[in-house]
């Protein structure tokens, strides 16, 4: 039998703040134990919440940018559960009057090839709230240390629809979904940091069967690799488990991405009861017309929408697409070198950006905004080549220079001669009747008929005309000189 | 409306983190059930197309900016501490 | 001839301190001498701190000589309720899980307290966490009433009343949640008000029930309360229920604000149960409203009689969801010997709570539980909208409401066990507190058995002003306020 896996995702993204979302206590990471708290976050007697502007803005924003409806009113509920982690033993939370509603994450399934461009879907999502995060609990062996300087950092929870079906969609999801928050600028979702978790309710049912079969949660999926040997080890478990005459559990799970294991989590917890009721701390929030009319015009274009425009109107591969797009500084990056170099270079400076540039912030571990090489400098290298100014290998060697000083490709080529030598017609027509009279297997092929074989001739005359000869007069010169010999 | 004979009091101490004896459980079953009793009496209002109200006052948008500002140094966090080590909150081991 | 220092009103005193006649270091010794010889017996006190109090009247002293007195609270001895938090201080809320704890934060009326120059020293006896309305839910003992030993102060404010009707303070602040500052007052013989729902800042509160509960004076003299209410009133950012209103010149307003007012007298509230000698001065108090003027009128709050369900189904469920952070584990009584976490929510929480507090987590963990919250909180909020429906009806033909405080005077001491016969304690002031409006309890006269006797007006959102003028009226007529009890 052939089963089919269906897939929802419950993603948890940390908004980007300065401070947490109730209370005005710095919101960070990597400071020392319980030195981000006050009397909100510990939750002492007497202390009250007061919702942050900023956390708001980016769930709209988030809203705005998945296609999301925003609720014209919400409201904030409290979630009870015991856990130390917990201050107030209730989590400030949305639950039946979300932030978002509906909206889709684009996603891009991988091609038949590297550079081939895969299919594209709308996974739908189910909603978006805000809520407030918990501390952390540090497991001694006789006790647990808690931390709070993470609880109250605000948190979207992102929903899914159950409308994935491979490891590889769940995979694309995430990829697309943490592109989309970096580039509204909403969360760096650093998972390492837990700036983006990720549990995952899978079950899977015989092929053409309309019912969703048994649930069950997978959690801790902390990276995105993690995320796809999970869901994947997790179906293939189910799979087995129904071919054995077996029937899965609902049950939730605990993914160990260092042993590709998940474990069930019997706890012993009684069956939850959340008495979830509208906090009488907080006011609701109103949405109007205006607030989302600012906030629309902070959103920036979304790589899929920004890789269909660069094809459409730069007329670029997916190959430059498809690594330009996904780091929004490198897509502006090259927008303004494309824009500097002028028409019709858009190709070239892309090459430049995706082999040269990318290569060597690599190499020093760089950012895009971090390099010294400015657009305008790889604008004006793609125009020096173009005028066969400088030569190509000539303007390898001057884009590495600009790289490490961040001086203009005019300076680096004049300061160490790379300029390419006016031609001199007669001393390459020597060198290139020099090149094919030592190489007469290539003549005779030639001849033949094979065109390639005219290439074997060129390295001599680079070689000879120490790389200073434009390959364009070397061609044409040595076809003149093939077609009468 | 619900009958105050519902009360599982086993069921409510658990959610509440209570442990009552049983002489606690007893006099509060007992209590409660003639509180709830009186309650009862709210079933018969008629509150169709009646909005509840959350608050005193309907007041919407109350918030602050996101400007950060000095919380409480980490000795002042902990001086209630009924246990602490290494600067944070210890607790009996917490299985998961 | 002039009372005993301590018996004298913030406006009296002032006059004095500004006069020279007497020092805020002399004044709070005094009150200190008062406190140290009577509170053995009234136990209005949870503890003070008498070396910071010194200090602050010295400080006091030291303004006032350079010219820089800040205004009528400067130097004045007051004290709050042990559910609100003043730094260094302990702060209890008169339960044994709090009963180490020391709030490392001012609460933002303790915070406008001391900005205001007053010396805010003692902590006030309650019922644990607010919840009763005699103070003998407190883990550390009853208060007692000051007219009558034997008896209750009422509570939860009980400790706030008793402590200014005995003399060991100016005035207090207490909170009110249900009829916490009035029913005291009326029952201690003392000014009681409860601001509209947002006025006073609930930060540094110890919260009971949240959208409920309000911060407010208890005072000798309606005066006084104007000039505490001054003080603390006005929008607060860092609670996000504070109303964002102008705040009136209180004091001011006393003089300002006159006559001849439309009262409305609500029906449902002189029904049966009413004290007959309570129900005499009540009459007595609208016949001298009359005398002065005022139209008086019957109107009927028809929800009336759903006020007390509405409001333990309210109040107790928002208490069992505020109460879930004492657990032990950050502050506050830890169980030991616990076996593992989980056990050692159940044991600190079982250990560290009374048995009031604990039967209002059960019922409020029940009315929210699943499968009962439509039925219970959010059918209650609707009859909640009913009832402050009622109220905004009727302030369409009267400017204020008249009414007694509690149904009757002070009980003893453990008299009343049956927790449904105490909730019945505030049947007349639970509607306001579930409508969000400003009331005030005043001393109206005293029952042949010599014990204190409330009139409650309710006033309209925000109108503390003129509800402070009407109760100025009564008082300047009558002389109830100027009688001490003999301790
Ligand atoms: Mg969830
Ligand atoms: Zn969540």
């Amino acid at each position: 039998m052939n089963y089919e896996a269906v897939i929802g995702l419950e993603v948890h993204v940390q908004v980007r703040t300065n401070s947490k979302i109730f209370t005005r206590v710095a919101a960070g990471y990597g400071h020392a134990e319980n030195t981000l708290t006050d009397p909100v976050i510990l939750a002492l007697p007497g202390a009250l919440p007061v919702m942050n502007k900023a956390a708001l803005d980016a769930i709209i924003k988030a809203g705005l940018l998945l296609g999301c409806e925003i609720a014209p009113v919400c409201k904030w509920d409290r979630k009870h559960y015991f856990y130390p982690d917990s201050p107030k033993n209730y989590q400030i939370s949305q639950y039946d009057q979300p932030m978002c509603r509906g909206g889709a994450v684009e996603i891009e399934l991988p091609g038949p090839a590297r550079n081939v461009m895969g299919e594209h879907k709308k996974i739908p999502l189910t909603r978006i709230h805000l809520e407030e995060d918990v501390g952390k609990l540090n497991h001694g062996a006789a006790e647990s240390l808690v931390d709070y300087n993470r609880a109250g950092t605000p948190l979207m929870e992102i929903v899914s629809e159950p409308a994935m079906h491979t490891a590889e969609e769940a995979f694309a999801f995430l990829t697309s979904l943490r592109a989309t928050m970096v580039y509204g600028g909403i969360s760096d979702c650093d998972m390492e940091k837990g700036q983006l978790r990720c549990d995952a309710n899978i079950s899977v049912r015989p092929t053409g069967q309309t019912t969703l079969g048994t649930k069950v949660e997978l959690k801790n999926l902390n990276s995105i690799s993690f995320v796809r040997d999970g869901i994947a080890h997790e179906i293939k478990r189910q799979i087995a488990l129904l071919e054995r005459g077996g029937t899965v559990e609902q049950e939730t799970r605990d993914y160990d991405g260092q042993t590709g294991l998940s474990q069930s989590l019997r706890s012993k917890e009684m069956a939850h009861d959340y008495r979830y009721f509208p906090d009488p701390d907080l006011m609701p929030v109103k949405v109007d017309e205006a607030w989302k009319a600012r906030l629309r015009a902070e959103c920036p274009e979304l790589p899929f929408e920004k890789q269909r425009r660069f094809a459409a109107s730069h007329q670029l591969p997916y190959t430059l697409t498809s690594v330009l797009v996904w780091d929004k500084a490198l897509a502006d990056y090259f927008e303004e070198a494309a824009s500097l170099a002028g028409p019709g270079r858009a190709q070239a400076v892309g090459n430049w950006i995706v082999n040269d540039l990318l290569r060597e912030l690599g190499g020093a571990k760089l950012e895009v905004g971090q390099a010294k090489v400015r657009p305008a400098h790889v604008a004006a290298l793609v125009q020096l080549v173009e005028a066969g100014t400088v030569l190509a290998n000539a303007a390898k060697e001057i884009f590495i220079e600009m790289f490490a000083t961040g001086e203009t490709p005019e300076a680096i080529a004049g300061r160490r001669g790379l300029n390419a030598a006016p031609a001199d017609a007669g001393e390459l027509e020597l060198w290139c009747r020099d090149a094919i009279a030592a190489n007469a297997k290539a003549l005779a092929e030639f001849k033949a008929g094979k065109d390639s074989a005219i290439n074997a001739f060129k390295g001599p005359v680079m070689k000879a005309a120490k790389g200073k000869a434009d390959p364009k007069l070397v061609d044409s010169t040595l076809r003149r000189l093939l077609a009468a010999s | 409306m619900s009958s105050a004979r519902d009360l599982d009091i086993d069921h409510v101490a658990k959610l509440a983190r209570l442990a009552l004896t049983p002489e606690e459980k007893a006099k509060f079953s007992q209590q409660l059930g003639e509180v709830l009793s009186h309650i009862e009496q709210l079933g018969k209002v008629d509150v169709s197309g009646i909005e509840p109200t959350a608050h005193a006052f309907p007041v919407v948008n109350v918030w602050a900016d996101d400007v950060a500002r000095p919380g409480l140094p980490v000795e002042a966090a902990l001086q209630n501490a009924p246990a602490q080590r290494h600067h944070m909150i210890a607790v009996p081991k917490v299985v998961e | 001839m002039a009372a005993e220092l301590f018996f004298q009103t913030i406006a009296e005193l002032g006059a004095l301190l500004d006069s020279r006649k007497l020092s805020s270091a002399e004044l709070t010794r005094a009150v200190i001498a008062r406190t140290k010889a009577v509170d053995g017996r009234v136990h209005a006190f949870n503890s003070f701190d008498e070396a910071g109090a010194l200090a602050s009247a010295a400080a006091s002293d030291a303004r006032r000589a350079a010219g820089q007195a800040r205004g009528p609270l400067d130097g004045i001895p007051v004290g709050l309720k042990d559910v609100i938090a003043a730094a260094g201080q302990p702060l209890t809320a008169s339960s044994k899980i709090l009963a180490n704890y020391v709030s490392p934060y001012d609460a933002t009326v303790t915070a406008r307290l001391k900005g205001a120059g007053a010396v805010v020293w003692g902590r006030l006896n309650c019922d644990e966490f607010a919840m009763g309305s005699s103070t003998e839910n407190s883990a550390f003992g009853p208060a007692s009433n000051p007219w009558d030993l034997a008896r209750v102060p009422g509570g939860s404010s009980g400790g706030s009343a008793a402590a200014v009707a005995g003399g060991e303070l100016i005035a207090a602040l207490g909170s009110d949640t249900g009829g916490s500052i009035r029913q005291p007052a009326a029952l201690c013989g003392v000014v009681g008000l409860k601001p509209t729902y947002g006025l006073v800042s609930r930060y540094g509160l110890v919260a009971f029930a949240s959208s409920l509960d309000q911060i407010g004076p208890l005072a000798r003299t309606v005066e006084d309360a104007a000039l505490v209410l001054g003080a603390i009133a006005g929008h607060d950012p860092l609670d996000s229920t504070s109303f964002q209103a102008d705040i009136p010149d209180y004091h001011a307003g006393l003089k300002q604000k006159k006559g001849p007012w439309r009262i409305g007298i609500p029906k449902e509230y002189f029904g049966t149960g009413l004290d007959p000698a309570v129900g005499a001065a009540v009459e007595a108090a609208i016949a001298f409203y009359r005398s002065q003027g005022c139209e008086i009128k019957e109107v009927s709050l028809p929800h009336t009689q759903y006020c007390l369900d509405t409001y333990y189904i309210i109040a107790t469920a928002e208490a069992s969801s505020n109460l879930a952070r004492f657990d032990g584990i950050r502050y506050g009584h830890r169980a030991s010997g616990a076996k593992d976490v989980v056990d050692l929510y159940f044991q600190s929480r079982a250990e560290g709570f009374g048995p009031e507090v604990k039967r209002r987590i059960i019922l409020g963990t029940y009315v929210l539980s699943s499968g009962y919250y439509d039925a219970y909180y959010l059918r209650a909020q609707k009859v909640r909208t009913l009832i402050r429906q009622d109220f905004l009806s009727a302030y369409r033909e009267v400017d204020a409401l008249l009414t007694p405080t509690s149904p009757t005077p002070a009980f003893k001491l453990g008299e009343k066990f049956d927790p449904l016969a105490l909730y019945l304690c505030d049947i007349y002031t639970i509607g306001v507190n579930l409508a969000g409006l400003p009331a005030l309890s005043l001393p109206c006269g005293f029952t042949p058995a010599g014990l204190p006797i409330g009139l409650q007006l309710i006033g309209q959102p925000f109108r503390e002003s003129e509800l402070l003028a009407m109760a100025h009226t009564y008082e300047q007529a009558h002389d109830w306020h100027r009688r001490h009890p003999a301790l």
